[in-house]
């Protein structure tokens, strides 16, 4: 085979990993939004938040600590023990979970029955906050997040395609984390799907989903279902902060994957899990064969705008995306 | 009647008379944001050395320095926001750390006569004082690092770097489209290949292109990076397996926290440097006098890391042009006006820098009326993993002014065509 035609299909390979990746972080919006109407624009800043946390707790880091030693005049960073990988994921979650529940008490409590653009501006306003709250707790410095997964080139798909292509072939290159994210995705899309099908709260979320009033009617608490669903897209954001600071570090950059979610939201639709993975992958492989193709030759980085571009292409025929639920609305 | 005309007498010569206010520092820092890892040590660098001197010498010529702290988070707009909250307290000098914000500040601070400081960062072509009134780049510039670092290739390959293939990496800004024009030019006089690769702000998905360097399989590949695209870039080349001795960083691509991310991976990875890192005996002064004390700007962690070091430099440069204009003008309460002078007359010496417990912290440079850049010299780093910590691999390194010169005269002419400026300096 031609090596060029094996470089493009490296190329998709890569896109569609990388697509997983974006699509994790969709996720999250995707969960908010189809079970309360809200554009989550905090969702960048709770993986980073997640993040952040999991590595303070491994580290054993002293939260606050930069306020405590300048109230008291102490010189306290470390508690001076780690925290095993497991054990730290499991408090994040709490962590996560005890991050809904307050956010549903102090800002979403107070905005029932209040137009979506107000419901944004609050999420507009937590992510400030808890960016805020992130750098007192943390630090803002760059922290190496260690969970164990793998980085750097699958040897063996390497060896295994390089007899594929000719001389300058080293075969497909494909980092192990990629892999890694691609089957936690999976397990994640598989799990949420199972626990909205069958279980007892599942099937109330997409009633609330469905329509508020009526679920309510029925004896739904919504305040528990907002819990529910901040909770769990708490807890996708903190597998998407796992998976992207696995690559650079924890940092503050970490609140801008949102801005690679949004064109896979808008290509997949708001409402749908399978559309934010579709969607992800789409515009993984899409913007990263661009780039392949025609990227070298009009000045390349062209893959942060194509992925835009991509997406408004399909809303011209989907108004609502690919999986998005078509609203018709009568005056 | 009389006592209104008193009043206003005694305001009359009260405004004429000389402020004892004190001298003005603004410090456009960013400590939030995806970018605070790095504008954080730079500022308490920055911040500290301005403390050590109030406290251990009394302040400058016995004025205290006062400094005036603004948030940025490296953007633009806030930083012309800052500049414009703080000009009015007297500043003498701006040191925005950000190039973006320079391209934004250059025409203000030459409408306000303020001098502006971009330290290894901002316009290359300011160094031409003869169009550049208000302006300095000193000690180096972007083009200085270009050829730094193919200088320094040329020296590790016999000389020659005939058909050799070196990549450049750069953030998608203007920041890091600097080294382009530089980097051709010496691709034509040396006979390597040069390749751009451009990756979006803020770098957190580099992808595409490290699979595109596996693919080319260059010699070497230059970055111009900042932020997280440098960390990122640092993991990209390990999972790719590129040789990390080949992967050179500008100096905005060789702190610590660039490369700890990616752990015992990074090790070998070089990068430029304008400042040497080493334990100088100032840092014991600012551990004493200013961190002892409970003065600190940040928590203390960050003493003698590569951009506290640059911060704490910054400082000291700007430290060392206040008391040159006090000395020209022979007062201590100095205008921006004067420090622009006192600038314009500095002169860095390894004896300057040794009494002031920074020994080779900088190379030896003077500034002057027609040359506000320095001597472009800078060395050649790298980082050792297992000991968490960069080691010099060169001396001071000069830069080709026989390609830059040019360049330089150019881009500044062009800019004083533009802008219907009149040279200085004739």
């Amino acid at each position: 085979m031609p090596d060029q035609f094996l470089y493009a299909v490296e190329v998709m390979i890569n896109g569609l990993m990388a697509g997983v990746l974006y699509a994790l972080v969709a996720l999250g919006f995707v969960l908010i939004f189809k079970a309360s109407g809200i554009f989550n624009y905090a969702q960048g800043v709770l993986a980073l938040f997640a993040a952040l946390t999991l590595v303070g707790l491994q580290k054993g880091q002293i939260p606050f600590a930069h306020l405590i030693n300048a109230a008291f005049g102490t010189k306290v960073h470390y508690f001076g023990w780690t925290m095993p990988t497991f054990l730290a994921i499991a408090l994040t979650i709490v962590v996560m979970i005890l991050l809904a529940i307050a956010i549903e008490r102090f800002i979403l409590k107070h905005l029932v029955n209040q137009e979506p653009i107000i419901l944004f501006m609050a999420t507009i306003g937590l992510a400030y906050f808890l960016e805020g709250l992130g750098d007192v707790m943390w630090g803002a410095d760059v922290k190496t997040l260690d969970v164990g997964l793998p980085q750097g080139a699958s040897e063996w798909v390497e060896e295994a395609s390089a007899v594929l292509g000719g001389d300058g072939f080293y075969g497909f290159f494909i980092d192990k984390l990629d892999i890694v994210a691609a089957l936690v995705a999976a397990v994640l899309v598989i799990t949420l799907t199972i626990f909205s099908q069958y279980s007892k709260q599942g099937r109330a979320l997409r009633a609330v989903a469905d329509d508020h009033q009526a679920a309510l009617s029925v004896g739904i608490s919504l305040r528990f279902i907002w819990v529910l669903v901040w909770s769990i897209a708490g807890i996708v954001a903190l597998v998407a902060g796992i998976m992207w600071g696995a690559k650079s570090g924890v940092q503050f950059s970490l609140s801008l994957i949102a801005l690679k979610a949004l064109p896979v939201l808008m290509l997949g639709g708001f409402t749908s899990i399978p559309g934010a993975i579709v969607g992800g992958l789409i515009i993984g492989v899409g913007e990263k064969l661009f780039e392949f193709t025609i990227g070298s030759m009009i000045g390349g980085a062209t893959e942060n705008w194509f992925a835009y571009v991509l997406a408004l292409v399909f809303l011209v025929f989907r108004p609502q995306g690919l999986f998005g639920e078509k609203i018709i609305e009568r005056v | 009647m009389k006592l209104k005309l008193a009043s206003a007498a005694i305001g009359a010569l009260l405004a004429a008379s000389p402020a004892l206010a004190d001298l003005v520092f603004p410090d456009l820092s960013y400590r939030t944001g995806p970018f605070a890892a790095g504008g954080i040590p730079f500022s308490d660098g920055y911040q500290d050395y301005f403390t050590l001197v109030n406290e251990r010498d009394g302040g400058i010529g016995g004025v205290k320095a006062r400094v005036i702290e603004c948030e940025t988070a490296y953007n633009t707009e806030k930083g012309v926001e800052c500049y414009e909250a703080t000009k009015g307290e007297g500043a003498l000098i701006y040191q925005p750390l950000s190039t973006g914000i320079t391209y934004q500040l250059i025409p203000k601070v030459s409408a306000d006569k303020i001098p502006l400081h971009t330290m290894g960062y901002g316009r290359t072509s300011a160094t031409n004082g003869r169009v550049f009134e208000w302006v300095f780049n000193y000690p180096a510039n972007y083009w200085d690092a270009a050829s730094v670092a193919i200088n320094y290739l040329l020296d590790e390959n016999g000389g020659s770097l005939e058909g050799k293939k070196i990549a450049l990496l750069y953030h998608n800004s203007a920041y890091g489209k600097e080294p382009i024009p530089t980097l051709e030019a010496l691709a034509a006089k040396h006979g390597y290949s040069l390749s751009l690769l451009p990756v979006d702000s803020p770098g957190q998905e580099q992808k595409s292109q490290w699979l595109q360097i596996r693919r080319e399989r260059p010699d070497v590949v230059l970055m111009w990076g900042w932020g997280v695209m440098n960390q990122v870039a640092v993991q990209e080349a390990a999972n790719i397996r590129f040789p990390m001795e080949n992967f050179i960083g500008n100096w905005w691509a060789g702190a610590e926290h660039d490369v700890t991310p990616a752990g015992m991976a990074a090790n070998g990875y070089k990068s430029l440097n304008m400042n040497r890192i080493a334990d100088f005996p100032v840092f014991e002064d600012i551990r004493t006098h200013v961190h002892g004390k409970g003065l600190a700007a940040g928590d203390g962690s960050n003493v003698g890391k590569v951009l506290y070091t640059r911060g704490m430099y910054a400082a000291m440069l700007a430290v060392e042009a206040a008391k040159k204009a006090q000395e020209t003008h022979g007062t201590a309460n100095i205008t921006a006006a004067m420090m622009r002078d006192g600038m314009e007359a500095l002169e860095m010496t390894s004896e300057m820098m040794e009494a002031l417990g920074a020994p080779g912290i900088g190379p030896e440079f003077s500034v002057s009326c027609e040359a506000h850049g320095g001597s472009g010299m800078g060395i050649v780093q790298q980082w050792n993993a297992a000991e968490g910590r960069w080691i010099a691999l060169t001396d001071y390194i000069a830069p080709d002014q026989d390609v830059i010169a040019p360049l330089v005269e150019q881009d500044s002419m062009a800019y004083a065509s533009e802008n219907n400026l009149s040279l200085r300096c004739e």
